[in-house]
This record gives C-alpha cells, structure tokens and sequence, in this order.
C-alpha cells in the first residue's frame, strides 16, 4: 500500500436546483488514519463522501487523492484506490450470488480469472464470509449483507475506505463484529456516521460537518468532550461518554 | 391473459418464437449502440417495480372487483421503446418460470402480445403523437387511456389469434373474438387510468424523469415503415409455417367450420387402408407430403357429401372405431401411466437410499 | 397474486434448486435443451390425441424422482395456474359433440377428449418448466440461455430484475399492509390511492437505480456486464439428452399406450 493522502480544498458543490450542499469543505487526511465524519441529517456528509472518488463533481474546488488531482482521466486509478460502501447494502449488491458481486469489481479491472478467484476467496476470508459464496444476496441477514457488501470493495484492494453510515440496522452482535472487523484494517478510513460511540471505538479523529461547512475537526476525544460545540451542530455526547 | 402451452401448436409457437428473439435481438443491439449505462439497472430495477406493482391491488369501484398495472406502456414512457420491450420481456420470462404463467414455448407469443403492441405501436405512434413536446393533464390522460386501450386491444387478439391458428382449443373465432375484446377493453380502461395517474404523479413531482425518457437517443430510429414491415414479414411467415403444417394436420380455422367427420384417426384399428395412411402420416408429421393432403381432404369431403345429418350418418363413412380398440387404447393408457409413476417411485427409492 | 406469497413462491424453487443431486449435477444446458424439446414434443400432437400423450409424462415424473423436488408442490402450482387453459377448454366438449369413442355403451364426444387432452398438455408442459427451474435455479438458467445464444444484454436483465424482484416486492409489501392499517373495507383502497402509492414506489425505485449505478461505477463498471460461468457437458450430459429425445422420438411416432393395451387385451383375450 503506497503513501495516499486524501485531501479536499475549499470543495463547493450545489444541487441542479441551486441549493448548497458544501460551502468551502478543506481537510487533509494522511495515510492509516481513521478519520470519522459526523453532523446532523442533511449537513453534506454523503454528499461530501460522494465526492471522494468521482461520484460527483464538485462546482468549485478540488479533491486530491495520493498525487493526483480527481478528474475525468484519473477517475479510474481514483476508484481502484478509494473504495467506497454505501449506506443501503441492498444498492451494493445487485448480482445473482455473493460470489458474483464480489468478483464483479476485479473482472471489471480486466484480471485473469485465477487472480479474480483469489482476490475474490481472500476478501470473503477477510470478513469472514467464505460460506456466503453461493448465496444469493436476499438470503443474507443484515450484518451479512454490510461484511459481503465491503468485501465486494476489499476485493479491488483499495488504499482508502469510505464508509456511509455502516453500524446503522445491525444488530447489538453484528455491529460488535463489525467493529471489530473495521479495527483489523490497516486503511485509512473515512467513516461517516451517527453511531458515535462507534466513532469513539474505531477515529482518532473528526470532523464534524455543519450546513455544508466544516464546524470542528480535532481529535476525537476532545470534540465529543466538548458539549456547547455538539450542542451548536444538534449532537450529543456519545452515550459510552454520558453520565448515567 | 396470457397464452399457454397447452393450447398452442408447434407451428404458431416456433414462429412467435422466432418473431421474439429476433425482436429481442434488435433491441439488444439498439441498446448497444446507443448505450448510456444506467440503463443497465435501470431497465432491471423498473422491471422489478412492474412486478411488485402487479402485486398490489386496487379495488374498482362498483364491480367489487380488483385490478391491477399492466405495466407495458408506463415501461415504454419512462424507458423508450427498445429497453421497454427488453424490460417486458424479462418480466414474462420470470413469470412464465416461476408461475407457471404462460408456457415456455407461449412466452414468445407473450412477449409479442404484451410487448410489441405498447411498445411499437402504441408508444411511438398514439401516445407521443398525443402527448408531444409540451405535456399537459389533458393530454397526458387521453394519450395514456386511448394508448392503453388499443395495446390490450392488440394484444388480446394476438391470442386469439394465436389460439385459433393452432387449432388446439375448439372455440371458433367469433365467439372468442366476442369474449377477448370486450374483457380487454375494461382491462384497458383501467390500465389507462392507473398509467396516466402515475405519470402525472411523475410528472408533478419530478417532470425532469419523464423529459430524460423523451430526449432518450434510444426512442430514435422508429418509424411507422419498419413497424409494418415487421407485421407484414410476420403475417408472411406465419401463413407459410402454418400452411406448411396444415398439409399435416388440417388445423386451425380451416378444421373448425369443416368439422365434419372429426379427428384424425390415431386410435385406427391397425388395419384398415386409413388406418395405415394415417399411421404412416404420423410419422412424417414434421414433413409436408402434398399427395396426402388430397387423400386427406378427399375423405371429409366425401363424409360432408354423404349427409347432412351430422354424428349418426358420419360413423359409418368413419374407419369403424373399434370399441375393442378403443378400450384396448385406455386400458394401455392407465398401464402406462402406472408404469411411469412406477418408475418414478422406484427413482426416489433408490435416491433415498443411496 | 398475492404479495406475501410470491416471495415465498420464487424462494422456494430457488431453494430447491440449492440441492445436490445427479439431476442438479447436470450442466444447466442439458437441462433446458430437453425441457424444450419435451414442450415441443407435448405440443406436437394432434388435438385428439390422449393416450398417446401419456408415456410422456414419465419425463416430469422421473426427473421430479430424481431431482427430489416435492410433488405436492409442484401439484400445487399446477392447481394454481390451471385457470386460464381450463377456461379456454371448457369450450371443447361444449361445442365438439361428435363421438368419437365409445366405451362400452357411453359414447365420449371428440370435445370431452380434445379437452383431457389440452389438460394433459398443461400438466405435462407446466411441470416441465417448473422441474427445469427447481432443478437449475433461475441465475444458470439465464447463463445457459446466454450460452446457447441470447443476447448478453438480455441475460444480464434477467439477472438484474431478479435480484431486485425481492427488495421490491418488500417494499411494496409495506406499502400495502401500511394501506391496509389505515383503509377500512373499500374506502382508501381506489384508483387514486394506488396511484400515489405506485408513484412513491417508483421514485424511489428510481433513485434506487441512480444508486446502484454509482455503486457500480464505483468499482469499475465499463458497460459490460461480466459474468463467469463454469459450464461444463460430460458424456453424462450427452447420454441424458440423447435418452430423453429417442424417448420422445418414440413416443411420438408410436401410439404406446395403444400398442401396450393392444398386446395386454391379447393376452388377456
């Protein structure tokens, strides 16, 4: 895994009808950081993720990922690097059988089909669903879906994870799992969510986003430490860090 | 309603067969060279939406019945024609596999029924024509309603067609032609209130879909020529295949206002010069042989000549059908129907076991 | 067709279809090409023909044996998608009453046997489709399909479509039992209201698809839908096709049944 930084600088991006959803987003994220990504509903926290690897353009702005600048010609290299998992794994999954959803991203990159296999039988490994191979996506329960639905990522051997919402309808065990899971890699990690205990497990560091604009970025602990500032962007302090 | 296998014949079952691969083909190939990929979800994502929409019921006022979207003319405004029809035909594919809707050889009538009409005829020609540049309430209901009207029309009489060519069912035309239409008219007109309904839902709520459908490049290419090429080159094909049979079998239309000494004679007594003729027939079945036709045709005409009282003059002018036969015939028939769940009996006998 | 059954309906036959027996070894292929041609063969008989359509249904009854797939289900289904043939055959014995066969005394009208026989054709053609995905599953049978020549567009339609048939069909699931929470007797159930809610579903289904697609540019979709199939025809494949087609060879060109009672009423004579 090479060096990858992830860097956006006074990114602006507005919808078709002119609202907008990022004012002037800067951060900087080095290489193995777990960096969480909290705010309110509706403060840009997909739609900046979206940016990340070419999902969308931005209308101002611009986003870095390693050396290079994100556009038209880089958007292939950017997508093999930043592998992102969406918030519904049912979008994720939309072939006949694990197996196939999994391999569908290397077959994609054009590898022969003895390293499609392997990559395919070392990212089920990695999350612990070799059994899940043959099924088909309906019979897997939630937690299934959410580990098959980053080993379809993991497959294409990303630098970089982005994670949308990824705890939200597990259940008590399966979040655990994949928390646990989440901890074993050596990514850098880009998670955004409202589980913030989740958050406390897993970041270092967050930023919290507010209207589109960047409200607080530090490390964690400090930041959910700090009630006025979560009050201000409609948070709480995780409940792990709550007096009861 | 949709065809099924049991009423249908090699002949007109090849040929809508063929008639829809080919269709299916030149739409893949439409698809490819215009190719924008979100089709590709798209077209299987709407399609699943067709399914789960025919699923849901609504109740019609005053007849205390239900009913339920079609489906195929909201495919063709939101998809295009090309996707329209792929999408349709997955959809039936699915059906006929897993509900036994329709036959697997049916389903190249099927798709033709549900599919050619909204999509080729109905969608180009009526609804856009109704409809144009400038949508308004108005003319987004009369285009959906008379569009879904004369698609079920058309697709209503392509089975009875269709039944009726093979020859299988005994219903002569007028009195299916009587049953179908009427039906399918009701039918229409609720698909047409239910269509109009959801794509003025669509229009008032986000108008930029449907304008995305309109402009689409893939609706490009479609003219009122190729369609009744199309039609015409079927009508063509299918008239070959199926005088082509009928020297076979005196099917279809033909057989229904002759009817006159019955069947062909397959349970013959083995002997007989008929008998032979008709057992030597059988086996060329898939092969036309014109000398036969004229003995064939000869013996009804001759029974049709011989009176005009129908059964009791009739069964002389017949090969005598042997009761001895005929029960010999049934007493095979149960045997071997035995014998065939015997069989397999044994099968999950032996499968357990081992 | 009922909401909550459909789902278990297609569940079902997949399920089945997850089994391990010889049948299931099969390569999907073989399987569909004999479907076709038993459904050909079915189809090929005269209107009158009865008892000689009945050595045929060895073929869903071995395969059925053989593939451990349940009978009562499959009875079941048959029941279920019965209504149209019976309403279009119904006609026969009602306007075909010339006799054809006598059975002792009673005189059976041709329509009474052309009508056995469009039931007979049902059961056999609708049992062979169902055999043919309770033992291959839906996903190999859209590969063969691709395999023996549908296009690769088509094949990944299928695919897609399948797939989504089950969020759908749950989707559409809520809906309806949230209609039904708040609809009493048939106030709430019209036109209207299904209007709006078929539009809700269909945004949605839209956005959906917007995402999916993302989901797959994501990770490198080019247009090309790739699929990696490993279809394998052994000499058991071969054998399989082979027996069955001389089967309905002969069952086509011999009156069986008849030739069968011929020999017994000689006998017993």
């Amino acid at each position: 895994m090479s060096h990858h930084i992830v860097e956006v600088r006074d990114l602006r991006y507005a919808y078709p009808d002119g609202t907008e959803a990022l004012s002037g987003v800067s951060f900087r994220i080095h290489h193995g950081e777990s960096v969480a990504l909290v705010g309110a509903n509706g403060a840009g926290k997909s739609t900046l993720l979206l940016h990340l690897n070419g999902c969308l353009v931005p209308s101002a702005g611009e986003v870095r990922i390693g050396d290079f600048p994100l556009t038209r010609s880089t958007l292939p290299e950017v997508r093999r690097t930043v592998g992102m998992v969406f918030q519904d794994p049912d979008d994720q999954l939309f072939m006949p059988t694990v197996h196939d959803d999994v391999a569908f991203g290397p077959l994609n990159l054009g590898l022969p089909e003895e390293d499609v296999e392997a990559r395919v039988q070392a990212a089920l490994a990695t999350v612990g669903g070799e059994g899940l191979a043959k099924r088909p996506p309906y019979k897997l329960s939630g937690g299934e879906k959410r580990s098959v639905a980053i080993a379809t990522v993991l497959a294409m051997s990303p630098s970089i994870l982005v994670l949308d919402e990824p705890t939200s309808n597990l259940d008590p065990r399966s979040r655990r799992q994949f928390i646990n899971l989440l901890r074993a890699f050596e990514h850098t990690k880009i998670i955004a969510s409202h589980d913030l205990d989740m958050v406390l497990d897993l970041c270092e560091r967050t930023i919290i986003l507010q209207r589109g604009k960047v409200r607080a970025d530090g490390p964690t602990r400090d930041i959910f430490a700090d009630d006025r500032l979560l009050e201000e962007c409609h948070l709480e302090r995780p409940l792990s860090m709550q007096a009861r | 309603m949709h065809m099924a296998d049991a009423l249908i014949s090699p002949a007109v079952g090849g040929v809508m067969w063929a008639a829809t691969a080919g269709l299916v083909a030149y739409c893949c190939k439409k698809m490819r060279d215009g190719f924008e990929g979100f089709r590709v979800p798209l077209m299987g994502v709407l399609g699943a939406f067709i399914f789960a929409a025919q699923m849901i019921n609504f109740t019609i006022p005053a007849t205390g019945s239900s009913g339920h979207l079609g489906g195929g003319m909201i495919l063709a405004i939101l998809l295009g024609p090309y996707a329209a029809f792929l999408t349709i035909a997955s959809v039936l594919t699915v059906q006929a596999l897993f509900f036994a809707d329709g036959g697997l050889l049916a389903l190249g009538c099927n798709i033709f029924n549900l599919g050619f009409a909204p999509c080729f005829i109905v969608y180009p020609f009526i609804y856009k024509k109704i409809v144009g540049e400038n949508p308004t309430q108005g003319r987004i209901l009369a285009g959906a309603m008379i569009g879904a009207i004369v698609g079920l029309q058309l697709g209503a009489f392509g089975v009875v067609l269709e039944t009726v060519f093979s020859g299988i069912s005994e219903l002569p035309f007028s009195t299916f032609v009587v049953l179908m239409q009427p039906i399918h008219l009701a039918i229409g007109i609720v698909e047409g209130l239910v269509t109009s309904a959801l794509v003025l839902f669509i229009w008032k709520a986000r108008p930029e879909i449907l304008e995305m459908a309109a402009g689409a490049p893939a609706t490009a290419g479609l003219s009122l020529r190729k369609v009744l090429v199309v039609l015409v080159a079927l009508a063509v094909v299918t008239g070959g295949a199926l005088s082509w049979f009928a020297s076979a079998y005196p099917d279809g239309l033909e057989w229904s206002m002759a009817k006159t000494s019955g069947k062909e004679e397959l349970e013959a007594p083995a002997d007989g010069v008929h008998a032979s003729l008709a057992a030597l027939q059988e086996k060329t079945a898939f092969l036309p042989d014109y000398g036969f036709k004229s003995a064939e045709q000869a013996e009804p005409a001759e029974a049709a000549g011989a009176g005009t009282e129908p059964a009791k003059e009739e069964a002389p002018a017949w090969p005598a059908v042997d009761a001895g036969t005929s029960v010999s015939g049934l007493l095979g028939g149960t045997l071997t129907l035995l014998l065939a769940f015997g069989v397999g009996f044994l099968l999950k006998a032996r499968h357990k076991s081992a | 067709m009922d909401i909550e059954r459909t789902l278990f309906e297609i569940g079902a036959l997949d399920q089945m279809a997850l089994q391990d027996t010889p049948l299931h070894r099969l390569d999907p292929r073989t399987k569909l090409i004999t479907a076709m041609g038993f459904i050909l063969t079915v189809v090929s008989f005269g209107r009158y023909e009865l008892a000689a359509l009945l050595p045929l249904t060895l073929y869903p009854v071995a395969l059925a044996a053989m593939g451990d797939l349940p009978a009562g289900y499959l009875l079941r289904k048959l029941l279920i998608a019965s209504p149209f043939a019976l309403f279009v055959g119904m006609f026969n014995p009602l306007l075909d009453r010339t006799p054809l066969l006598f059975i002792g005394s009673v005189a059976v009208s041709g329509g009474w046997i052309s009508f056995l026989s469009i039931l007979t054709r049902f059961c056999l053609t609708v049992s062979a489709a169902l055999i043919l995905v309770g033992s291959t599953g839906f996903s190999p049978v859209c590969m063969a399909l691709g395999r023996l020549g549908m296009p690769r567009i088509f094949a990944a339609q299928l695919l897609f479509l399948y797939r989504y048939i089950f969020v759908l069909t749950e989707e559409g699931l809520r809906m309806v039992r949230a209609r039904n929470l708040r609809s009493f007797g048939n106030k709430g159930t019209g036109v209207r209201i299904y209007g709006h809610m078929l539009g809700q579903l269909l945004l949605r289904t839209m956005d959906r698809a917007q995402r999916i697609h993302q989901a797959m540019l994501c990770r490198g979709f080019d247009g090309e839908v790739r699929l990696v199939r490993h279809c394998r025809f052994t000499s058991t494949d071969v054998a399989f096709i082979a027996g069955w087609f001389v089967y309905f060879g002969l069952a086509r060109a011999f009156n069986l049944p008849q030739i069968l009672g011929g020999v017994v009423t000689r006998i017993m004579a």
